[in-house]
């Protein structure tokens, strides 16, 4: 799915550069469900963003089921943001004028999907995520574990090769971190690729493959034991 | 443009941020409401001015007599000149050319009365043709003919106020009334743009003064008006031509610069429509003004809303919108918002143009007005400036990268 070779990417900060990325090397196959952790500053989140398009990398390669990402404009990379990836963020970014399910059915409209099946697709989506009763409420009438599920249905809605967690679990609390985790676990069952970013040991473990950065290099790389989110639901 | 899915993108955007769009749409209502009333009541200002100065005939020449100040053909200096019935039929046989009309002016102060009303007003005694010199209207009756002028009857034709003053809701015509001690049947009312102080005089036959003052033939002052195709150049020649015809006739010395005087009503005329030109100079730059700020106020409701919009326009670059969509997206609503509220705000200051009337006049503002050409091609340049105003900070965001469109907060 992604692979991805001796990437390099650097801030210019007024005269001197900051060096974030210093040759990353990683392969992503198909169905994992991979955890990037790392202090702050270890560039695991300039990694997430070069990986779902947000920002664009210096050197090295860097493919995405089997397509090269390079010399992207704005449109470009909104095309490919729209046809491959879906993005889950610690804050959510619902937008807050709209419905939930009006939310759910944002990326649709930019795929060019008509209005009525825009909406059955939303309904359904936001039906696997155990909301459908509030599809006509607010995001400010929702909690933040609903938010983060509402937010979770629109990033499937578009059907993206690649989920982008971005510190899905940074802004909840415990019990609704794991009702989370057990949903992405679920998608990521159902053949899901999956990232996620997280500086949360408990949250890494329920993934199956542990990437860990330090100071623009990975460190370390290992499969582990899956914990299972459900049991702690 | 007509995409039906991305209109209702827009009008659920419009729906769901109802102050938001109030306040844009406001103050785009507002600029051109301020426009079209400043502008009308700029028009109004004009119409005033040309009332006052632009009420009299413009091609007539006023002629009065005075001493003169050089000796001349045997008469000594400091000769009181005066004019004469016989001048008046000597300026028609000569220049005739030239002439449209003249007449005789002779003004006097008088006490008149009806039954116990009574006042003092300035009578003129004047000939026929003195209607067209100040444009003078009859309401009722009829104005001084050539019979009254033959017969030196003492006829009256009365001004509005005079009427209103000494009748009250009485009809004048046919009423007898004390002028200075004779009496005089009122034959005519008349009114005059002019104003409040034209309506209070009264026409009688300048005959009739002169046999009322022990039958002289003196005349004050006499209104010659030239035909207007002369142009100003012409006027100046005939001018010209009849100083010297009168200085001879009246043994003046050529290089007296008194003994005759005429007022060139054209000369003054030239004056008064620079000032004219002037106002409508006032009139057009308050526009402006106006325009330039409501394009000013509306491109700062436009940096606001794009402002505000930052973290929602990077959501939707997330989740695919190219910056082409966000761009159309932005625009599409600002002009939608724009067009509704800029013709809302024109129709509502057209409406109140044509209620205010003559309400104002005694701010010297009447009927203001604004022409519909003028109406709506301000609105459309407020339209498009809105559009070009929303267009700037609709590119900046949607080349803002999601990443930092996302983390402002």
């Amino acid at each position: 799915m992604i692979q991805i070779n001796d990437l390099h990417k650097s801030y210019k900060m007024g005269s001197s550069s900051l060096h974030v990325l210093k040759g990353i090397n990683l392969n992503v196959e198909d169905g994992e469900l991979v955890a990037i952790m790392g202090s702050s500053g270890s560039g695991k989140s300039t990694l997430l963003n070069i990986i779902g398009m947000l920002d664009v990398h210096d050197e090295g390669t860097y493919e995405l089921d089997h397509v090269l990402i390079e010399d992207l404009d704005e449109t470009k990379a909104a095309k490919y943001r729209n046809k491959f990836l879906g993005f889950i963020f610690q804050s959510f970014n619902l937008i807050n004028y709209k419905t939930a399910l009006e939310n759910v059915s944002l990326p649709l409209y930019y795929q060019g999907v008509g209005r009525k099946e825009r909406q059955e697709k939303a309904l359904r989506y936001l039906s696997s995520v155990g909301l459908a009763d509030w599809a006509t409420h607010l995001p400010s009438e929702l909690s933040g574990g609903q938010k983060q599920r509402v937010a979770i249905a629109r990033a499937m809605a578009s059907e993206p090769k690649l989920l982008l967690a971005d510190e899905p679990t940074g802004a909840l609390d415990t019990t609704t971190s794991y009702e989370v985790m057990d949903l992405i676990q679920k998608i990521n069952q159902e053949g899901k690729t999956i990232l996620v970013v997280t500086h949360e040991e408990d949250i890494a473990q329920m993934c199956k493959r542990i990437v860990r950065l330090k100071d623009g290099v990975i460190v370390e790389d290992n499969k582990v034991d899956q914990v299972l989110a459900a049991q702690y639901v | 443009m007509f995409n039906r899915d991305r209109w209702q993108e827009i009008f659920e955007t419009i729906r769901k941020n109802k102050l938001r769009t109030f306040l844009s749409g406001f103050t785009v209502a507002l600029g051109i409401l301020i426009f079209i009333i400043l502008f009308g009541f700029g028009n109004g200002l004009k119409n005033t001015f040309q009332e006052f100065f632009l009420d009299d005939a413009t091609n007539t020449l006023f002629l009065f007599a005075g001493k003169t100040s050089k000796p001349y053909k045997g008469f000594k200096a400091n000769r009181r000149i005066e004019f004469e019935n016989e001048d008046l039929s000597d300026i028609k046989d000569n220049f005739s050319f030239f002439l449209e009309y003249i007449t005789p002016r002779i003004s006097r102060g008088a006490s008149v009365r009806y039954n116990n009303e009574f006042d003092n007003y300035t009578t003129r005694a004047v000939g026929p043709d003195h209607q067209y010199a100040e444009k003078t209207m009859i309401m009722k009756g009829r104005y001084v003919n050539e019979l009254d002028v033959k017969n030196k009857s003492k006829h009256a034709v009365i001004g509005r106020l005079v009427a209103q003053d000494l009748f009250k809701q009485e009809d004048p015509i046919g009423k007898f009334i004390d002028i200075g001690n004779s009496v005089f049947k009122v034959v005519g009312v008349f009114q005059d743009d002019g104003g409040d102080n034209e309506e209070r005089f009264i026409y009688i036959p300048y005959t009739t003064r002169q046999s009322l003052e022990k039958g002289n033939d003196k005349v004050d002052q006499i209104i010659v008006a030239f035909r207007p195709e002369l142009g100003h150049t012409g006027a100046l020649a005939f001018e010209k031509e009849l100083r010297s015809f009168l200085k001879e006739k009246k043994s003046i010395a050529p290089s007296d610069p008194n003994g005759i005087f005429i007022r060139n009503v054209a000369d003054q005329l030239k004056q008064n429509q620079q000032f004219a030109n002037v106002l409508q100079l006032i009139v057009t730059f308050v526009g402006l003004g106006t325009l330039i700020a409501g394009i000013i106020g509306i491109s700062n409701i436009m940096v606001f809303v794009v402002k505000e919009r930052t973290k929602e326009l990077g959501i939707r670059k997330a989740l695919g919108a190219t910056p082409k969509s966000v761009i159309q997206m932005i625009l599409q609503e600002s002009i939608f918002i724009t067009t509704i509220s800029g013709f809302v705000g024109m129709g509502i200051g057209v409406l109140l143009l044509r209620n205010v009337g003559e309400s104002l006049e005694d701010f010297f503002i009447k009927n203001p007005y604004i022409d519909i050409e003028t109406a709506l091609f301000s609105t459309v340049i407020l339209i498009l400036f809105g559009g070009i105003a929303g267009y700037v900070p609709a590119k900046r965001a949607a080349s803002i990268k999601p990443i930092v469109a996302l983390r402002d907060e």
